[in-house]
Formats: structure tokens, sequence, C-alpha cells
């Protein structure tokens, strides 16, 4: 938890905003983090972001989802409880491979969703500040952190002058936090 | 300068002059407003097809399965039918959403936030028929290998009911996550723009906080491509392994390798058709023809014709090969089913799967309508003779002339196969009300290069010869 001091601007377009994120980088005012109401291609490279690992991970589930298959099904099989099915081989492969590919699937997918979650830190019951309404309506947003030493009205100005149609300071919790959505945290500015 | 360019060929996605916020507001007001009468009529006259197949499958349960038509020779009736044909149609959502996503169809964004959901109602009744057909349904737990107290004993791997158990829950519970993991953001559009508080509350649990950020997004759509990935080759397995419930026994008129295919391209025929018949209701009520346009609706008939003429191609290779594999009792299943006491049913299937579909080579009847609404709903009956046509006419005249039967369905089976349909309008009219019923942030995706308006600017770019076009753009960045 930590309660910080922002600068907001607003854009309302993504051709509008990609020159403003450049200039706010090379500002070296500290970038808290750009809101989109939809993916805009590219920001994260314009942002300096590195590509998600998410995939590595979901990979890593499914071959822990095949290998629990064959395993589990090759244990009970051969092992725990060897049924004889017409003279045919216990350890018989083929047979294996529907369920084995469903698990894998399974695994990968419920692995990576919840690995999203965890990453992303949302779940339901989950509250974060929300800079504008219309951050996930048609505004785009870039969010500055600033301090009380820093000079409000030249941050303010800097912002509109890359094109901001709306500005802001705003005091907001930079972390998540348990809470409902219909009441409003004290620090929380309108 | 926006430079991604598609070509003008392709008609546009989203009709009308739309903003970003426009798209906000033509999706998301349906939510907010109280439904219209219509709805009301609709959602209560499912909920009572409910109870109804709520009553039907209470009274099977309480005086167990001989309540039903099926008999010795006929142990698959009208509900392993109903559970083939809902498990169809629950294939076109994910195909639209995982498939079309890999192929890069924009046209599927239109569309797949509702057929996707229709996916997983479809998946929840088809649910039903297997557990129910059960009989003692107390025991169910038993397909589940547990570790229990008779052995343990587990259940047989090989076998492909237990596959169907596996494939059926992995491809509801997969589906659901990309479904989901896809109305997160949109849940948060709705939350942030709500007025009253208890919208404000639920919305914001529902949107599990989401709030939009450049690192989120990255993730979020290395998440959907994956999740495609992955629901492409799911699809094709479910009915994969749903075929092979009969593929894989020694009955005449099951016992092929085409099964497998043929059903697949059945599945994803009969569920297009469903999405037709849902979104062309659906559009009109909600008012979102500007999205769903008659170009989306000209795609879907356009895989209709294409699936349903493989479909019709299975059906005659089925015919020939039971001729040309000199088995005789393969020969007598065919001659029964097409001459014996059920030849209305194969009828029925070979009229409303191969011979209507085929008018759909008309671009004038691909766009017309109410002949799309009309031809979504006979796509649905042919492909339910087909499930009956599979499984009746395989069994009722077996290997023992002695055992021939003749079956039909009584009003537990007929109620609760009506109680399915109460199950999926239930969630379905629930779903339109209070689900934005198009993905907002994928349409908003989209806009600028497949919206009207924006297409319509480019044009004048288009018409630059290339020398001057890039001497433009050379000076535009400086």
């Amino acid at each position: 938890m930590a309660i910080k001091k922002f600068a907001v601007a607003c854009y309302d377009d993504e051709e509008v905003l990609f020159p403003a994120v450049k200039k706010v980088r090379n500002s070296g005012y500290k970038l808290h983090d750009v809101y989109t109401p939809f993916p805009v291609h590219g920001l994260d490279g314009a942002l300096g972001l590195k590509e998600t690992d998410l995939h590595v991970a979901g990979f890593i589930y499914g071959i822990t989802g095949t290998s629990t298959a064959v395993g589990f099904m090759s244990w009970i099989f051969c092992s725990d409880w060897p049924i004889n099915f017409g003279g045919k081989p216990h350890w018989s492969l083929p047979a294996f491979i529907p369920i084995t590919f469903e698990l894998t699937v399974l695994f990968a997918a419920v692995g990576m969703v919840l690995t999203f979650c965890y990453l992303n830190q949302i779940m339901p019951g989950v509250k974060k500040h929300v800079f504008h309404p219309r951050q996930t309506d048609d505004l785009f947003v870039v969010a500055l952190e600033i301090n009380d030493h820093t000079n409000e009205a030249e941050v303010i100005n800097f912002l509109k002058s890359t094109g901001a149609v709306e500005t802001s300071v705003q005091v907001a919790e930079s972390e998540w936090w348990f809470g409902r959505w219909d009441k409003k945290e004290p620090y929380e500015l309108a | 300068m926006h430079l991604k360019y598609e070509s003008f060929v392709r008609e546009p996605l989203v009709d009308g002059d739309k903003t970003y916020h426009q798209v906000t507001e033509d999706i998301i007001s349906p939510i907010e407003k109280k439904p219209g009468r219509m709805w009301y009529v609709g959602f209560f006259f499912s909920v009572a097809l409910l109870l109804l197949g709520v009553f039907s499958v209470t009274w099977e349960v309480y005086y167990g399965i001989g309540v039903w038509g099926i008999n010795r020779t006929v142990g698959w009736g009208w509900d392993i039918t109903n559970f083939v044909w809902w498990v169809g149609i629950g294939h076109a959502g994910t195909l639209i959403s995982a498939i079309l996503l890999l192929f890069r169809q924009g046209w599927r964004t239109g569309v797949n936030r509702a057929a996707e959901a229709m996916t997983i109602f479809a998946v929840m009744c088809a649910g039903q028929f297997p557990i129910f057909h059960m009989g003692r349904v107390w025991d169910g737990f038993f397909v589940l290998p547990y570790p229990n107290s008779r052995g343990p004993l587990w259940p047989n791997f090989n076998s492909a009911l237990l596959w169907d158990v596996f494939a059926i829950s992995t491809y509801f519970t997969v589906s659901l996550l990309f479904w989901y993991s896809g109305l997160i953001p949109d849940f948060a559009t709705v939350r942030d723009r709500a007025k009253t508080k208890l919208r404000k509350r639920l919305y914001g649990l529902a949107s599990f906080g989401w709030t939009g950020t450049a690192k989120n997004w990255q993730r979020h759509e290395a998440l959907s491509l994956v999740l495609a990935g992955l629901s492409t080759p799911l699809v094709l397995s479910v009915h994969t392994i749903v075929s092979f419930d009969f593929a894989t026994s020694v009955i005449p008129g099951w016992h092929t390798t085409i099964f497998p295919p043929y059903f697949v391209a059945g599945a994803i025929f009969s569920g297009f058709a469903m999405v037709q018949t849902l979104l062309i209701v659906c559009r009109k009520i909600l008012g979102l023809e500007d999205y769903i346009t008659i170009g989306h609706l000209e795609a879907m008939n356009k895989v209709i014709v294409l699936t349903g003429s493989i479909v019709g191609v299975a059906y005659l290779t089925e015919l020939f090969m039971s001729w040309y594999s000199g088995v005789l009792y393969e020969q007598e299943a065919f001659k029964w089913r097409i001459l014996g006491p059920y030849w209305w049913s194969y009828w029925a299937m070979m009229t409303c799967n191969v011979v209507s579909p085929q008018l759909f080579w008309f671009k004038k009847l691909r766009r017309n309508i109410p002949f799309t609404f009309i031809m979504s709903i006979v796509v649905n009956i042919g492909m339910w003779f087909e499930r009956f046509v599979i499984i009746v006419t395989s069994l009722y005249r077996d290997y023992l002339p002695g055992s021939w039967t003749y079956y039909s369905p009584t009003w537990p089976e007929i109620g609760f196969y009506l109680g399915t349909f109460g199950l999926f309008f239930t969630c379905f009219f629930l779903f339109a009300k209070y689900f934005p019923v198009i993905a907002v942030a994928e349409i908003k995706f989209v806009l600028k290069t497949s919206g009207e308006s924006y297409k319509k600017k480019m044009e004048a770019i288009d018409a630059k010869s290339t020398e001057e076009f890039k001497h433009e753009l050379d000076h535009a960045h400086h």
C-alpha cells in the first residue's frame, strides 16, 4: 500500500498517444502507467515493455498435463490394477491419446488463466484506482508519478503540450487492495 | 495518419460513423436500460420450459429409466440424439473465436461473444443427457478417477465413453475461461460508466478489478492467442471423440472411419445455424445492426453451405461404402435406414441438410435475412434428424431379426428435451440482458481499419500514386 501523487493526462486518440508517450519518456518524469480501453498494438514497444512470458508458462502447464495423464494411466493399467482386454498389451498407448490430449489442453488453459490473473493482480474483490472513468471507454490515460517537490503547473503544461484533452493532479493508492467498487475511499479524488 | 490498410474489396465490419465512445454507448446501453416486453415474455416462457424439463427429469429419476421409450434393442433414443445435437451446436462458438482468430478473419469480432456464450450454454444442455441416461444418476461420480474403497477400481481409460467425459468437461472449462477472459475488460467498461451502486458493485466484482494498463493488455493478448491455439484442436477433438462413441462399436452403420470428420463438419454446420438463429433476433432487438451486419450473416452462410456440402458428401460416401464393403449387415442397415419404417427421418435429414443449404450458393439468398433465419432453423431440424437417424435407425433392426423393434419417445423424454431448450434460452436471455453481447474492446480495436467511415477516409489515400504517398509519408514524420 502506497499512496502517491499523480499527474494525469488523457488523450482521445491513439495517434496522439504514441508521440506523447515518447515525449513523456524523454522528459525525465517518472511514468506510472498507461491505461487504454483496448489493446493498442505497439504501445508495449513504445513504453519499452518486455514481451510477456505467459506463453512459456502455458507450455510448462501443458507438458505437466501430458505427463500427468500418461503417467497416471500407465501406472493404473500396468501396475495398480492391470486388466486383460482381449489379450491386448496393458500399455496401450494409442488408446491413451484422447485423454492425454484433453488433459494437456485443460492444464495449459487453467494454469495460464490463473497465472494471468496473478501477474495482472486481478480477481473478484480486487480494487484499483481508476484515474478517469472513461479510460475503459474512449480515453487513453497516461499517469505520471510526482511528489510534493514537483512543480505541478509545469507538469500539467507539459502534458497539455503533448496533446492531452484533459489533465489533473490526483492523490491515490498506487497498488491494488480489496474493496467494494460502489464505495469511495477517502483518498480517492473525484 | 492511420496506416493499417484493409482492401476495399472487404466490406466494412462496423457500419455508420462511429467513435470509440459511440461503440461503448451502442453495446453497453442495452444493459443499463430496462428490457422490453418481448424480453420478459421470452424469458418467462424459457423458465416455464425449464421447469417442464425439471419435472420430466425428476419423474425419470424417481421412477427409473423405464419411463422412457427406450428398450433393449434401442438403448440410445432421443436422449443421446439430443446429447450429440447440443454438443454439435456448441462447436460454432469456439470455432468462431479460436479458429477464425488464427485465420485472422476480422468478421469474427462482431459475433464471437454471443457465439461463445451459445457454446457454453449448449454444452451445459448437452451434459444433462448422458448424466441422466446413467439411470442411477446419484452414482454419476463413478466416472471420475478418484481413489475409492472399491480396490481402488478405476474407470476404463480405454473407453470412448470415458474419453467423452474428459473431452466435454475440458471443452466446457476451456470455452468458459476463454469467454470470461474476454469479458473482463468489457465488464470494466460497464463498471466505470455505471450510475447505480448495485451495478457498480456487481460489475466491479465481475471485472476482477481490471483497469487496462499497457502490460495487462499485452498479457491479455498473449493469453487470447494461446487459448485460441489450444482451443482449435480442442474443438476438433470434442466431436471426434463423440463420434468415437459410435465408431468404436461394432454396430452396422456406426463402425466407420469417416465418422470423425463427418461429425465435426456436421457440428460446425448446426452450430453456425444456431448462431444465425440467435443473432438475427439479437441484432434486431438490441439494435446492433451496425455491428452484426449482413456481411457477417453472409460469411456465416458461406460456412453453412460449405459444411452442409461436406456433410452431404459424407452421407453419400456412407451409402457407397455400405454397398462396396460387401458386408450384408452394412447393406441391410442402410436399406432399412432409407426404406424401413423410419424412412421419413432419413428423408427429412437429406432434404434439410443436403438439398436446402445448396440454395446458399445464390448471393441474393445469402444476404436475405428472413430466408437465412428460416434456413437456420431448417438446418438444425435436419441435424437433429441426422443424429436420430444414426442412432435409432442403426439400432432398431440389429443382427437378430427376433429383437427388431420400433422406438418412439414417451413424454418424459420429450419434456427433458424441451427442458434443455428452456435452460438454453433462460441462460441466453440473461446473457443478452446483463452481458455485453458484442466484444466492445475488440470492436474498438478493428474500428479504424474496418469501420465504414474510416474506410471511406482511406479512399483518398488509396487513389494516390506510390510516389505521392511515399513523399507525403516521409514528410509527415519530420
